[in-house]
């Protein structure tokens, strides 16, 4: 049941061992798209294919390694939900993507076209250049015509198909009366082969169609590495997108109906399942839960929620399920009023020049000029329009900006590449370039420095008694607290105690009975205790005075390692929390941060962000809530991990892909040095025409001097980026 | 010199031939997981029998 049926009537039995996989084996109506961050080597294809291809329904699954994801054919009624487990069985994570969201189709088309072009470039120029050896080599005469006729009638079709990103974009570039990179470029290729036509037609010596071709190939060469940077950033920011698959339950006359986010209105009543998170703002018209608003506010104590509570969109549910009464959606959301800020605080975000952007405004003025200006000495040298002409072209290919094409891209390609495998993704085409000037750090507390995941602190002082009636009670319940105390227990080998009539409260905890003793565990005030700072868990054990289980937000893996690293380079660390005082004030001692801030609000936040900014420091920030959104926007450069909501990926310039936050620290390293590697190919390229240059001034430069020329710059500058380590 | 009469169009016609298999290489999708199919050979998953 493949998508490609493959004739397997193969005539003899060893053909069926034949070339096994066909080339296409894409599913190719894909139901279901999982992204597995996790996967690096032949091993896990097999391993994932075929616990994939295990599970009942599934059709066929086809993993992509390069995208890392696995495209699923499956029955209808196959979930993305189901498989998941699956995979995480086997040992890897998975998030469903939507399919929809996944538009390959339409990126790979202007991939594709880039690729026939440099192809086509690429074939011409090599055969113009075999031309042309022959006539470096010593070809006079009729032969030298006639080889300069045939390089011709390969290089004016090669080059009107290849060239043509060029010509519309210098075309565009002219029409507003502006100047930009690919003037010259299409200004040196036309000259070249009119000139060329010309001396052919004169049976001249020096014809540049191999000096033409020559740079188209390796101008494409940059274009399409750039190109393939940016695709893949943009399919795996599609990919983010489609991480989030807005759907909400709807309560239509007593029954439950599942409809996209964008289909609410106001006044729908809204069923949210513990552990689903709010689509709309809305207030609660039935059942009791908790709330963990940490991603709004950064707070990581849960909230308890009652009918008449007022919710807000991104909140999530914990405990039991809850009936809500819609009272903004969509753009309304307080999810998106949020937006304003973050447009706000990026109009204050100093425009970035690139370095790429001002080697260019430098550079394609004063080709012109030197170009023009050799054209005119020479006529009035000599009262020669085709030497001068010829010369003002040989001083055009010579300092076109071949390398200068290709200094930049393939160091961001080699540099971006490096990171994504270390699963961070570059986002913004400059973001390297602003990465290696960040001299402080600002990081967030909750679900960035943290996990966002409760962790036991006292399990030593509680006796082994109260731990077996405790995971008894907590083995039926999801609320965080409680899968917390499950997992600890069990890992300290505590058996559970036998306590029957289990109930679960929502919003208040778990009870029932033990050798006859009601038993409850859960908010403090429900059993009977008084509430102290820390996030806690009350047992109460009949008449017994309650004993409390205390819980820290455990690490993400990598914060302190990450933290030490960015201290030991230089660069100062800070910490700006919503959370409480004590929260945060743990926390930075425990990191060895010394520079700290609770209680901060969004707009706090920013304001330190920009009065730091102001102080001419180039910040990093690294969040993921909604309450940093605004300072991502502010700062130099911003770092979220994947976990993080939408408006804080999309406002933020890298995305960290994995769990651990350790790639941070050696991401600023991997900028520092691209950046270092792209001025050292504009010294190459520069040096390189200031050799070249006078001799195409003085008409020393033959076509062989020019083709060697372009293609060593060329060749050195991405030998240089393929160092970058 | 009559030799190049021949050479000449064979090394187009060579080269022309290069130019379509990579054009078809493009078309079949073949460079949409370089790194996977680059490890796929290495696993003996169906190496007795054809994915059914």
């Amino acid at each position: 049941m493949t998508a490609q049926l493959r004739p397997s009537l193969a005539a003899c039995p060893a053909c069926v061992a034949g070339p096994v996989e066909p080339a296409r084996p894409v599913p190719e109506d894909v139901q279901i798209a999982l992204s597995l961050p996790g996967i690096h080597c032949s091993a896990c294809i097999s391993t994932v294919e075929r616990a994939l291809a295990a599970h009942p329904g599934v059709e066929d699954a086809r993993v992509n390694l390069t995208l890392k994801r696995a495209l699923i054919k499956a029955a209808p009624d196959l979930r993305a939900a189901d498989l998941i487990p699956v995979l995480e069985r086997a040992g890897y994570e998975a998030h469903e993507l939507d399919p929809g969201a996944l538009n390959a189709t339409q990126t790979d088309r202007a991939g594709r076209d880039l690729l026939m072009r440099l192809a086509v470039a690429g074939f011409a120029s090599m055969n113009v250049m075999l031309l042309s050896v022959s006539v470096w080599s010593g070809a006079s005469d009729a032969t030298r015509d006639m080889f300069h006729w045939i390089s011709a009638a390969i290089a004016m079709p090669a080059i009107a198909f290849s060239a043509q990103p060029f010509f519309v974009s210098a075309w565009g570039a002219l029409k507003v009366k502006r100047l930009n990179m690919d003037v010259p470029i299409v200004l040196a290729i036309v000259l070249a082969l009119v000139t060329s036509l010309w001396e052919t037609s004169l049976s001249g010596e020096h014809a540049y169609f191999d000096a033409a071709l020559t740079l188209t190939f390796f101008l494409l060469a940059g274009r399409y590495l750039d190109y393939r940077t940016r695709a893949v950033a943009r399919s795996a920011a599609e990919e983010l997108a489609a991480l989030e698959v807005p759907r909400a339950i709807r309560m239509e006359a007593g029954r439950e109906t599942e409809v996209p986010v964008a289909q609410l209105v106001v006044g729908d009543l809204i069923l949210v399942r513990p552990g689903g998170r709010m689509p709309v703002d809305g207030e609660i018209v039935e059942g009791r839960s908790e709330l963990d608003r940490s991603l709004l506010t950064g707070e990581t104590l849960p909230v308890f929620a009652e009918p008449g509570f007022a919710v807000s969109a991104g909140e999530v549910n914990l405990t039991g399920p809850l009936v809500i009464r819609a009272s903004a959606v969509g753009q309304e959301t307080s999810l998106h009023r949020m937006a304003d800020l973050v447009a706000i605080a990026e109009s204050g975000r100093s425009r970035y020049t690139s370095l790429a952007d001002s080697a260019a405004k430098l550079y394609a003025p004063g080709v012109h000029i030197l170009s023009a200006l050799s054209f005119v000495g020479w006529y009035i040298y000599s009262g020669d329009v085709r030497t001068a002409l010829n010369i003002a072209a040989a001083v055009l290919i010579i300092t076109c900006p071949c390398a200068l094409g290709l200094a930049v891209p393939a160091v961001t390609t080699a540099a971006s590449g490096r990171l994504f495998k270390k699963g961070m993704l570059i986002k913004h085409a400059t973001a390297l370039e602003r990465l290696a000037e960040v001299d402080t750090v600002v990081f967030d507390k909750t679900g960035t420095l943290t996990a966002g995941m409760p962790e036991m602190t006292n399990l030593d002082g509680m006796s082994r008694e109260d731990l077996s009636i405790a995971l008894a009670l907590a083995q039926a319940s999801s609320h965080p607290l409680a899968v917390s105390l499950t997992r600890a227990a069990r890992a300290a080998d505590v058996e559970p105690a036998s306590v029957e009539d289990l109930t679960e409260v929502p919003g208040y905890g778990t009870e029932g009975v033990w050798n006859g003793q009601r038993v409850r565990l859960g908010r403090a005030a429900w059993v009977g205790a008084t509430h102290g700072g820390q996030t806690s868990a009350w047992l109460a054990v009949g008449d017994h005075s309650p004993v409390g289980f205390l819980f820290t937000d455990a690490l993400r893996p990598g914060a302190e390692e990450t933290v030490a690293a960015l201290q030991a380079s230089g660069k100062q660390v800070m910490l700006i929390s919503g959370d409480t005082t004590g929260a945060v004030e743990a926390l930075a001692a425990r990191l060895g941060i010394a520079n700290w801030m609770a209680e901060a609000l969004p707009q706090d936040k920013v304001t330190r962000v920009q009065a730091l900014t102001g102080q001419g420091r180039r910040i990093l920030m690294v969040g993921d809530g909604l309450n940093d959104t605004a300072a991502l926007a502010a700062a130099h450069v911003s770092i979220s991990p994947a976990s993080a909501l939408d408006a804080a990926r999309v406002a933020s310039d890298i995305v960290l892909l994995g769990t651990d936050l350790s790639p941070i620290a050696g991401a600023c390293d991997t900028a520092k040095k691209a950046t270092r590697r792209i001025r050292e190919n504009f010294q190459i390229a520069t040096v390189y025409n200031i050799i070249a240059v006078p001799l195409a001034v003085v008409g020393l430069c033959s076509p062989l001097i020019a083709a060697l020329a372009m293609s060593t710059s060329s060749i050195t500058v991405s030998l240089n980026a393929l160092r970058l380590r | 010199m009559e030799v190049l009469s021949i050479l000449i169009p064979i090394s187009l016609i060579l080269g022309a031939v290069g130019l379509l298999a990579f054009v078809y290489t493009v078309r079949s999708n073949q460079y949409d997981d370089p790194e996977g199919d680059a490890r796929r050979i290495l696993s003996n998953d169906w190496d007795d029998r054809p994915k059914p």
